[in-house]
């Protein structure tokens, strides 16, 4: 209906180029959902972190490594016990050891993490990179010394089929789905957005983690163990950084590339700062710079008609790969400044009594 | 007398001590590695997997002129970058940028010496080299600003723009820049601008003039930060921002004043090993150098001198890894992962300390402890 | 003096024997007794760093004494730390209160102790009701609503009383309450403390305030270098007594300031307004004067715009209207670095945040303002034999404490460190001098060698802008006084005349409740010190 005032010389080209991003929007819906997934995990290994006062930058390595052991484990254990696909999400027993192995490596890697800057006190940037340092470098290793045999795939997780009745109401249908028509773990990382959110702000764990990110010292007066605690919030977090992981590997994809995350796990932290360290802020943002991704792939694959199409055409792929990366920035230097921290985000704490 | 004597010596000891214990107990976790991993590498369990692989390090880092000439060619970005990093810390800043200003540095110079590539030497070098270090500062700059007027964190700015970075080249290699008739996306060879070698001691072993640079650029920066005014601005606020803005110094000045000062520095690097070392740059620039110039900053406790010695030591590192994947089959990666273990044992010194009993001097990365700061509470923010 | 209930022969609550704590090179608690009767409010006095908080700490089990052992009702018990405590009856207020700034008055109540709905959710309405009810008893209102980093300190001293008392606590130990309290502020408090001693609660409070000890306490156990020096009943003693148990010495206490001979005006501040950091104004349009040779005192309860005040004079703020004058040189919006140049000194409240560097040398902290100028500096270029001779000098005539010049600032002590400020701030060429708590948490030696070099600039003619919290030193220093309360200037006083009740009053009201309002200049004539 609003075709006609695409012909309006400037005013219509950008009409043109709204109509577009909603079409990219409503027709990737789905994908960009699913692209949303690690940012959104990820974001969320952030909040829990650092709503306890555990700065976390290690969430890059967390699930590069993750995605690799996910890999790795589901291609061994589908060579040993060979299934068909279930029926639901087409779940192997591979899957699942992939999965769970994905899991245990990024609670690992958070180990390694809480340990450096909560017991030894580190600088929690420096213990975070050392993370990523190490978990770029096993992994290429590993990766480079398995390709010379050719490891073959562990299958993936299929994204459920819900009731074509129920895709094709209208409006709603298309809400089903973006949100039914998903793999486990795009639809495990709602589930926890959800109740993460419930529990930070209403479960007595919440009190207490905000109250540790907050006030260390005053919640060890009132008799909270804040080593305690913060020590499982970044366990709590690896687990959700081993999630993310595994959607690399299982879930979107089958196979693993070195440096296969490629900033995605700094995207996640600008994720964090921009949803204010909430975890369905931090989902809503992560769903924006996937958004931000699935543009420059909907341009080169299904370009608007006419002048609007000449024109996106005509910007160097490069630009849209670099979208994300250039939002991220804006977003951080937009953002930031409104955006509190908790305050004592990146603190070592340490114990009176220590002294 | 004896003690005239020894104070000194139990000073250099209780200086090096951690670094050196945290880089013997990542050699023999990577060790631990090699073994573990030894059936991918050989085909079968091989116990003498790891001895071989450093002896092909230290063959191929140390025991010629060759290998000499090549650590020191593989050391000097390092240490350029090294120091770049290093003057983030001073300033309590991380720039983990390093790769990025480093690669804008190198197209730069790639693109001003193919312009000049037929120009007198000394004018097609020295206005390359001078593209070089304007593009890496151009890079560092915008974190830099970023971070002085939006609070927004450097870790996640700089990172972000190693990724542009790598489109911004893919784009000028394949595009405007790309040599015509290369057999694959580069730029063309800079020819007239190429650093001419002073010590040629075999093809592919040359010592080009670039290295040099090192004997300049270290005791500058030193001098920067120990001897001038601006160093003790740099320093303050790296350590109490909120003491610097007391004191009369400008924060955000100084903040965006050490980060284009590392990007200087970075492009340096990048400009004299696409001067120096290729003469073109591909599309695909394959390296490292930011997280070995983190290593190397770490290592080196963020010190002129320090970084010195420890870039040097990730440049036989990084000069031996091709002899150690030919001889002994371990792919270039295991230096990657070595690096990771080094640092993770400089900042978990409570295992060294207990392992090789240090009492010794508390070495702590002291001068780091400031890095960490929230997101926002930016070091300009007024 | 109140006296509660007689402490006659019931038997102690609680009991701390031959308690000991030493840290490296430090005896913090040196074989200490303290005996605390049911309803009884105990003060412990001593000096900043006698040892107090060491053995406050012990009680509470966030540190673990060498020896000795503590018994709760006769019987021996081990605390391992808060939890345990809170789980016997021992609740603390600390100096700085431990209240989550961005949570609401009932989250931080229930933090720790929480109310629980089911296993995993809190219940958040049965707090609140029994908040009230608690409130109600002890004669105060809240509301479990209002976010704590929005209440004034008094309130949120209650809010830490509720904590207490949430807790069910039988014995309430209260560091330093009154540190930040208005006259007023001290008398409520102390009303519910009465209360509550009243209803069997027995109360240990710390303190180094003589005539606030005199008022509450029952009884006085006096604490010096870590060891018991005296016990004292409120009626037998009075404030010098003490003084000398608290010090080992006599001590003046008040400092001798002489008469001021003040000149010209030097500082004129006009209508000026400031903002804080978040935009908000916090200071409305404050004009007042300081004369060469006086100084001018700020009275005024924590937080009420004196921080903005003496940053937007000093440059490390941007007012947002008006002007700030020095002589004939408009410096309103001068930066840091030109106030210095100005001549304008200042000594910062936090000197941990603003007033140094713990980690460069005491030398390096000596020319932290003017270490660009000659002659420890020319043309960018450090000169580091002037910095060195220019550290000798201060540690020297300040009488800093110091293995030598190279040694980081840190490993200085609290008074050394203030010395160290204090030495680069008035050894220089300067026309104003801004104080702004310049003696918080010092030990009483360097708090009356600051105040000496204070009356010496004065008495140079250099004009000085004094702002405490601490009302005592603002009334025994001050030439004039001004009253700040929400932002003005409420009232100007003559400093030797004004009394402390008056002032008090203005601090907690800002004079509205003052029928006449604020009369200035002119105060009640009695004496504000009753030294018997």
């Amino acid at each position: 209906m609003l075709t006609g005032l695409f012909d309006i010389p400037v005013l219509g080209l950008i009409l043109q180029l709204l109509d577009f991003l909603l079409n990219v929007v409503t027709v990737n819906g789905p994908v960009i959902l699913s692209l949303a997934t690690p940012l959104a995990l990820g974001a969320m290994c952030g909040v829990i972190s650092e709503r306890s006062g555990v700065v976390n930058i290690g969430i890059e390595g967390m699930m590069l490594a993750s995605a690799f052991s996910a890999w790795l484990v589901a291609s061994v254990a589908a060579q040993a016990f060979p299934a068909e696909p279930g029926f639901f999400f087409g779940v192997t027993p591979a899957l699942l050891i992939g999965l769970a192995a994905a899991l245990a490596t990024g609670v690992a890697f958070s180990l390694v993490h809480a340990w450096l800057s909560i017991s030894i006190r580190a600088d929690q940037i420096i213990s975070g990179t050392i993370i990523n340092i190490v978990a770029f470098g096993v992994t290429a290793y590993l990766d480079l010394l398995l390709s010379r045999t050719s490891q073959p795939s562990g299958g993936k997780f299929v994204a459920f089929a819900p009731p074509q009745a129920l895709l094709d109401l209208p409006v709603i249908g298309w809400l089903f789905r973006m949100v039914l028509a998903q793999g486990p773990i795009t639809m495990a990382a709602i589930v926890i957005a959800v109740v993460f959110q419930v529990l930070l702000f209403r479960s007595r764990w919440g009190l207490r983690t905000r109250a540790v990110g907050e006030h260390p010292k005053a919640a060890e007066t009132v008799g909270i163990d804040v080593i305690r605690l913060r020590y499982r919030n970044v366990l709590a977090g690896g687990l959700l950084a081993g999630l993310a992981g595994a959607w690399f590997t299982i879930d979107f994809g089958t196979t693993f590339q070195t440096g296969m995350t490629n900033g995605r796990g700094f995207i996640a932290l600008a994720a964090m700062i921009f949803g204010r360290w909430h975890p369905i802020g931090a989902f809503g943002a992560a769903l924006l710079f996937a958004a931000s991704g699935a543009l420059g792939t909907a341009i080169r694959t299904t370009p608007p008609p006419g002048q609007l199409g000449e024109i996106l055409i005509s910007i160097p792929e490069q630009v849209f790969s670099a979208l994300p990366y250039l939002v991220t920035i804006a977003v951080l230097a937009g953002v930031v400044g409104r955006s509190v921290a908790p305050a004592a985000d990146g603190q070592p704490y340490e114990r009176e009594a220590t002294h | 007398m004896r003690v005239d004597l020894r104070t000194p010596l139990a000073r250099a000891r209780s200086l090096i001590a951690l670094p050196a214990g945290a880089i013997l107990l990542a050699f023999i976790v990577g060790a631990v590695v090699m073994l573990v991993s030894s059936p991918l590498v050989t085909g079968h369990f091989d116990p003498s997997l790891p001895l071989r692989t450093y002896a092909a390090i230290v063959e191929g880092s140390l025991l010629s002129v060759n290998a000499l000439v090549d650590t020191v060619v593989a050391a000097t970005p390092l240490i350029l970058v090294g120091l770049a990093v290093g003057l983030g810390f001073k300033a309590g800043l991380f720039n983990i940028g390093g790769q990025g200003q480093f690669l804008m540095g190198a197209v730069a110079s790639a693109a001003a010496g193919a312009a000049l590539a037929h120009e007198s030497p000394i004018v097609a070098i020295t206005l390359s080299v001078l593209a070089g270090v304007l593009a890496g500062a151009a890079y560092g700059f915008i974190p830099g600003l970023l971070k002085a007027y939006t609070g927004a964190h450097e870790v996640v700015t700089t990172i972000m723009l190693n990724y542009v970075g790598i489109q911004v080249i893919s784009y000028l290699i394949t595009g405007p820049l790309r040599a015509q008739g290369a057999s694959f996306a580069r730029s063309p060879d800079v020819q007239n601008a190429e650093l001419p070698a002073f010590l040629n001691v075999g093809t592919g072993h040359e010592a080009h003039i670039g290295i040099l640079v090192i004997l300049v650029v270290v005791p500058a920066i030193s001098w920067l930060l120990y001897r001038s005014t601006t160093g003790f601005e740099i320093r303050t606020v790296g350590a109490n921002p909120d003491a610097a803005r007391y004191a009369g110094m400008q924060p955000r000045r100084l903040v965006i004043l050490s980060l284009t000062v590392g990007g200087m520095l970075a492009g340096l690097a990048g400009a004299i090993e696409i001067l120096g070392v290729s003469g073109y740059m591909p599309a695909a620039y394959a390296t490292n150098v930011g997280f070995d110039a983190i290593t190397v900053a770490l290592l080196g406790r963020a010190t002129p001198g320090g970084i010195f010695f420890s870039g040097l030591l990730l440049g036989a590192l990084r000069a031996g890894a091709p002899l150690m994947q030919v001889k002994a089959g371990v792919p270039v990666q295991m230096i990657d992962l070595l690096q990771g273990i080094i640092l993770f044992f400089l900042t978990a010194d409570v295992i060294v300390r207990f392992v090789f009993r240090v009492r010794a001097g508390h070495a702590k990365l002291d001068e780091l402890q400031t890095v960490t700061r929230s997101y926002g509470s930016g070091t300009g923010k007024p | 003096m109140t006296s509660s209930p007689s402490p006659t022969i019931s038997a102690p609550a609680l009991e701390m024997r031959g308690i000991t704590k030493r840290y490296p090179g430090v005896i913090a608690n040196d074989r200490i007794d303290l005996t605390v009767r049911p309803g009884e409010i105990h003060a412990l006095l001593g000096e900043n760093g006698a040892g107090k908080s060491t053995l406050m700490n012990i009680l509470y089990g966030l540190t673990r004494p060498d020896e000795g052992e503590i018994l709760l009702d006769g019987e021996p018990i081990t605390i391992k730390g808060p939890s345990d405590a809170i789980a016997r009856g021992i609740s603390m207020v600390h100096q700085h209160f431990m209240l989550v700034p961005v949570l609401n008055v009932a989250d931080n109540i229930l933090l720790g102790a929480e109310t629980m709905a089911n296993r995993v959710f809190l219940d958040r309405d049965e707090a609140r009701r029994r908040i009230r009810e608690l409130g109600q008893r002890f004669g105060f209102d809240i509301d479990p609503d209002e976010t704590v980093g929005r209440l004034s300190v008094g309130w949120q001293q209650r809010v830490e009383i509720l904590k207490a008392l949430y807790r069910e606590a039988r014995i309430l130990v209260l560091d330093e309450p009154t540190a930040v309290l208005t006259p007023q502020e001290t008398k409520e408090i102390f009303a519910v403390l009465r209360r509550l001693a009243a209803e069997g609660h027995s109360i240990i409070f710390i303190s180094h305030k003589l005539s606030e000890v005199l008022e509450i306490a029952d009884r006085i156990t006096v604490i010096r270098r870590g060891r018991v020096v005296g016990e004292r009943l409120p009626a037998d003693t009075n404030e010098e007594d003490l003084a000398e148990l608290m010090v080992g010495r006599e001590v003046q206490l008040v400092a001798d300031r002489g008469e001021s001979h003040p000149a010209d005006v030097l500082l004129s501040v006009e209508s000026l307004a400031v903002g804080d950091d978040r935009g908000r104004e916090v200071v409305h349009g404050i004009s007042f004067e300081v004369r060469a040779g006086e100084i001018f005192g700020i009275a005024g309860v924590a937080g009420n715009g004196q921080d903005e005040l003496v940053e937007a004079i000093t440059g490390l703020r941007r007012p947002a209207a008006g002007r700030v004058r020095l002589g004939a040189d408009d410096v309103t919006m001068a930066d840091p670095r030109q106030a210095h140049e100005h001549g304008i000194s200042f000594v910062p409240a936090d000197r941990h945040r603003f007033g140094m560097v713990t980690s460069f040398s005491l030398a390096d902290n000596l020319v932290l303002t003017d270490y660009y100028a000659p002659p420890y500096a020319r043309r960018g270029v450090r000169d580091d034999a002037a910095i060195a001779a220019r550290a000798e000098e201060a540690i020297r005539e300040f009488d800093i404490r110091t293995p030598s010049a190279t040694v980081t600032a840190g490993t200085l002590s609290g008074g050394n460190q203030q010395k160290m400020v204090v030495a680069r701030e008035f050894d220089r060429d300067l026309r104003l001098l801004v104080l702004d708590q310049p003696t918080r948490g010092l030990d009483v030696g360097s708090v009356e060698f600051i105040h000496r070099q204070t009356v010496r600039k004065r008495d140079a003619g250099t004009a000085v802008l004094l702002v405490s919290a601490e009302l005592d030193e603002v009334l025994e220093l001050s030439d004039r006084i001004g009253v700040m309360y929400r932002g003005k200037m409420v009232a100007i006083l003559d400093g030797p005349t004004a009394s402390r009740e008056h002032v008090g009053l203005l601090m907690a009201t800002g004079g509205h409740e003052t029928p006449e309002g604020a009369p200035q200049g002119a105060a009640a004539p009695e004496p504000r010190r009753t030294g018997a």
